[in-house]
């Protein structure tokens, strides 16, 4: 008798119930034996020098029980050295271009064609400016970082990262390819989250996009190792201070590996209930990058892509920042409203409310996290000689920067709660508009949004509570 | 001495004879081949070869995934070679290895020609594998003899046949050493001049043989010319969603008439 198609899709359904749990690994696991035992029965080696070329010894080195994790950590600590410090001149040099040459060009040109002072105060120390600050603190790095990234998976690493981390992975129920999105996080989440295609099953494509947050971002990097030089540097003998500063930004980076297995292994037991699926990841030879294919691709394909993005959302943001701190509702700005209404729960997450206010206005671009936050400290404390006037975002070397940031009642445990604060908040909305875009869904990308919102808010009020309890 | 030599080049042992690249001249074809393969094997270089294109394909996630379509000319029957994205297993449901998959199990190929890489046998030979469960009629182009030579690996290709059931050319796309062999080949195997009969697989898993054959008896008994019941009913156990989707909307049932030769 003939079954129709959905009985037919039953009977599989009831027939796969009856078989074992690791069916799926143990059907993959006995084509890999059979191919080894075909490949093996008609290959002859010549004293099995093979084995010994430096490919397979690099593979020894690179995805060895120990050996691996470690150079994966040196390769990865090298890369972010380098990006940090190779970057550092370009957006000086982009910076001083932008924000010294250009901007005062535009206000003189104001000026000169008498726009009126809120129109300019708008366009120029707002959108302009803070765009003028994306541009020179993300491009920089991204064009770094996005090379050499690509050119580690030309060269055929990032697979074996992925055999490091698979099994880690496959723990919290999460897919070893995860290991490669949250690599690609540390660039950028928006960039992570897209990256989250290469995984095939929907269910741990979720949990990948759901957790990218917790890798520290191009635009959060920035910020953590500025408060760690300032704060933690600050602790120890000026000879120490680089490497505590160093260690404390990877201690926070280690935190958000941390999160990203913690969050994936309760999401994989609760709201995305099941088991990882089991995927074929070879290792494919070594081969030489090429690298101006790796240049061309790298800079078009991701690092334009995400800077127009977050070019896109940084501009509005800046004409909110200049408004804020230019309207008035009767004898304060909007930002001092905004600031002693946000005091109460800044304190209790050890903040001060002058950082939730640009947490909330600097949603857009975590870049532009310190310069709000100066300058509203400024405008709030009522500084004066600092920077621009109201609204005007700048930068201020490690010493002044220190003296604002005291005048504005800022002590460590704010230090350490706003990097924890930065590792894990809402996604910048870039990757948030990213996130709905990957998934189609308003419930997820909220979930996104909000999710690691609250494990900050309670590593905070945590962390902050124990703190005036000991100190 | 002249008819000597004529009925050498027309023996099918010859291999001297020449292809005739085609290019982009698809329109009209009278067998399709399909050339699959891990990426990084010079799947590429055997299609640019074989069509005459040049043909530049990058492999990397997250990029659009097309197929490359050429021509080529054999004993006046005119080829058309689909070039599909470079995978390493056909199991899991990323939509290469389904460009991949769906083409080789319902585009029915005449031939499927199994590009793998001599230096890296054995990650290779797994896609063959699987390659094996979804279709008869296929060639293994064992790539890059020369490099495997340089590594100090010979790889024995009679045996490799044997133990595969479908013939293997040892071949160097990049030197040009091989191919026409490989195309000479491939003209037997659809001709059926050279029976294949690849390995079939018996999992060591409790109960799957079972309910794979009870699954793809109720298959059959449904499309009576279903291809490869055996290995959709695996996958139906194993819940691909796909081939689910599939059996759900009645696709099989558009695909159990035998392929028309030609548009």
């Amino acid at each position: 008798m003939k079954l129709s198609p959905a009985k037919i899709l039953e009977k599989a359904e009831s027939l796969r119930w009856h078989l074992p749990q690791n069916a799926d690994d143990r059907i993959s696991e006995s084509l890999y034996a059979s191919a080894a035992e075909l490949a093996s029965r008609n290959t002859k080696k010549n004293g099995g020098t093979f084995r010994k070329t430096w490919q397979r010894s690099l593979d020894k080195i690179l995805t060895g029980k120990l050996t691996g994790p470690l150079s994966m950590l040196a390769i990865f600590s090298a890369i972010l050295w380098i990006t940090i410090e190779g970057a550092n001149v370009p957006s000086a040099l982009l910076g001083d271009f932008l924000i010294g040459k250009i901007c005062p060009l535009l206000r003189s040109a104001a000026a000169a064609l008498s726009v009126s002072p809120w129109i300019a105060g708008i366009c120029i120390d707002g959108i302009y400016l803070s765009t003028a600050w994306v541009i020179s603190v993300m491009l920089p790095p991204m064009a770094i970082f996005f090379p050499l990234f690509t050119i580690l998976e030309d060269f055929g690493y990032l697979p074996r990262v992925a055999f490091n981390l698979d099994r880690a992975f496959q723990k919290v129920g999460a897919h070893g390819k995860q290991a490669l999105t949250m690599s690609m996080g540390l660039g950028c989440n928006a960039a992570g989250v897209i990256a989250c295609r290469i995984i095939d099953s929907p269910r741990e494509r979720l949990v990948a996009i759901l957790t990218n947050n917790f890798s520290l971002c191009n635009g959060r990097w920035p910020t953590q190792i500025l408060i760690a030089t300032v704060f933690i540097g600050a602790l120890v003998p000026p000879f120490l201070s680089g490497i505590a500063a160093a260690a404390s930004v990877a201690a926070v980076a280690c935190l958000g590996f941390g999160l990203t297995f913690a969050s994936s292994w309760l999401l994989s037991r609760t709201l995305l209930k099941g088991e990882s699926s089991t995927f074929s990841l070879e290792l494919p030879p070594y081969r030489p990058p090429s690298i101006l294919r790796t240049l061309y691709t790298s800079l078009i394909d991701r690092t334009l892509f995400v800077l127009w993005r977050a070019i896109v959302f940084a501009a509005p943001a800046g004409a909110v920042i200049w408004l804020s701190a230019n309207v008035s509702i009767g004898d304060a700005t909007l930002a001092a409203w905004a600031i002693n209404a946000l005091s109460p729960l800044a304190w209790l997450m050890g903040l001060t409310g002058v950082v939730l206010l640009a947490y909330i206005v600097a949603i857009p671009a975590n870049e532009i996290i310190i310069p709000t936050v100066l300058m509203l400290t400024v405008q709030y404390a009522g500084l004066s000689g600092f920077g621009d006037g109201a609204g005007v975002m700048f930068e201020t070397g490690d010493q002044n920067l220190r003296a604002i940031l005291d005048a504005g009642g800022w002590t460590l445990l704010t230090g350490v709660c706003l990097m924890l604060f930065s590792l894990a908040h809402n996604p910048c909305s870039t990757t948030i508009y990213t996130i709905y875009k990957e998934t189609g869904s308003w419930k997820w990308t909220a979930f996104a949004t909000f999710f690691p919102l609250l494990i900050g808010f309670f590593l905070c009020v945590s962390v902050a509570f124990v703190w005036r309890l000991l100190v | 001495m002249s008819n000597c030599a004529n009925s050498c080049q027309s023996c099918s042992a010859s291999h001297d004879e020449k292809w005739k690249q085609q290019g982009f001249r698809i329109a009209a074809f009278d067998a399709v081949i399909a050339l699959a393969g891990n990426p990084n094997t010079g799947k590429s270089t055997v299609f640019n070869r074989l069509t005459g294109l040049r043909q530049h394909t990058g492999n990397w996630p997250g990029k659009t995934i097309a197929r490359a379509d050429g021509a080529f000319e054999f004993r006046s029957t005119r080829y058309r070679l689909v070039d599909l994205p470079g995978t390493y297993s056909l199991l899991s449901a990323s939509p290469d290895e389904e460009v991949a998959r769906d083409f080789i199990l319902f585009g029915r190929p005449d031939v499927t020609v199994i590009v793998a890489d001599a230096t890296a046998l054995e990650r290779n030979l797994n896609l063959a594998l699987q390659i094996l469960q979804i279709t008869d009629k296929a060639v293994l182009a064992l790539n890059l003899m020369d490099e495997a030579l340089a590594h100090g690996i010979r790889v024995d290709d009679r045996g490799l046949s044997r133990d595969l059931g479908i013939p293997v050319v040892p071949m160097s796309a990049r030197k040009n050493d091989g191919v026409a062999t490989l195309v000479a080949t491939i003209d037997a195997v659809r001709t059926e001049t050279i029976a294949c009969s690849p390995i079939k697989f018996h999992f060591p898993v409790a109960g799957l043989e079972k309910a794979v054959a009870e699954l793809a008896g109720e298959l059959l008994s449904l499309y009576p010319s279903l291809p490869q019941p055996r290995w959709i009913a695996l996958r139906l156990l194993q819940g691909d969603s796909r081939i689910r989707e599939a059996l759900a909307a009645g696709d099989f049932e558009l695909l159990s008439p035998p392929r028309p030769q030609s548009p």
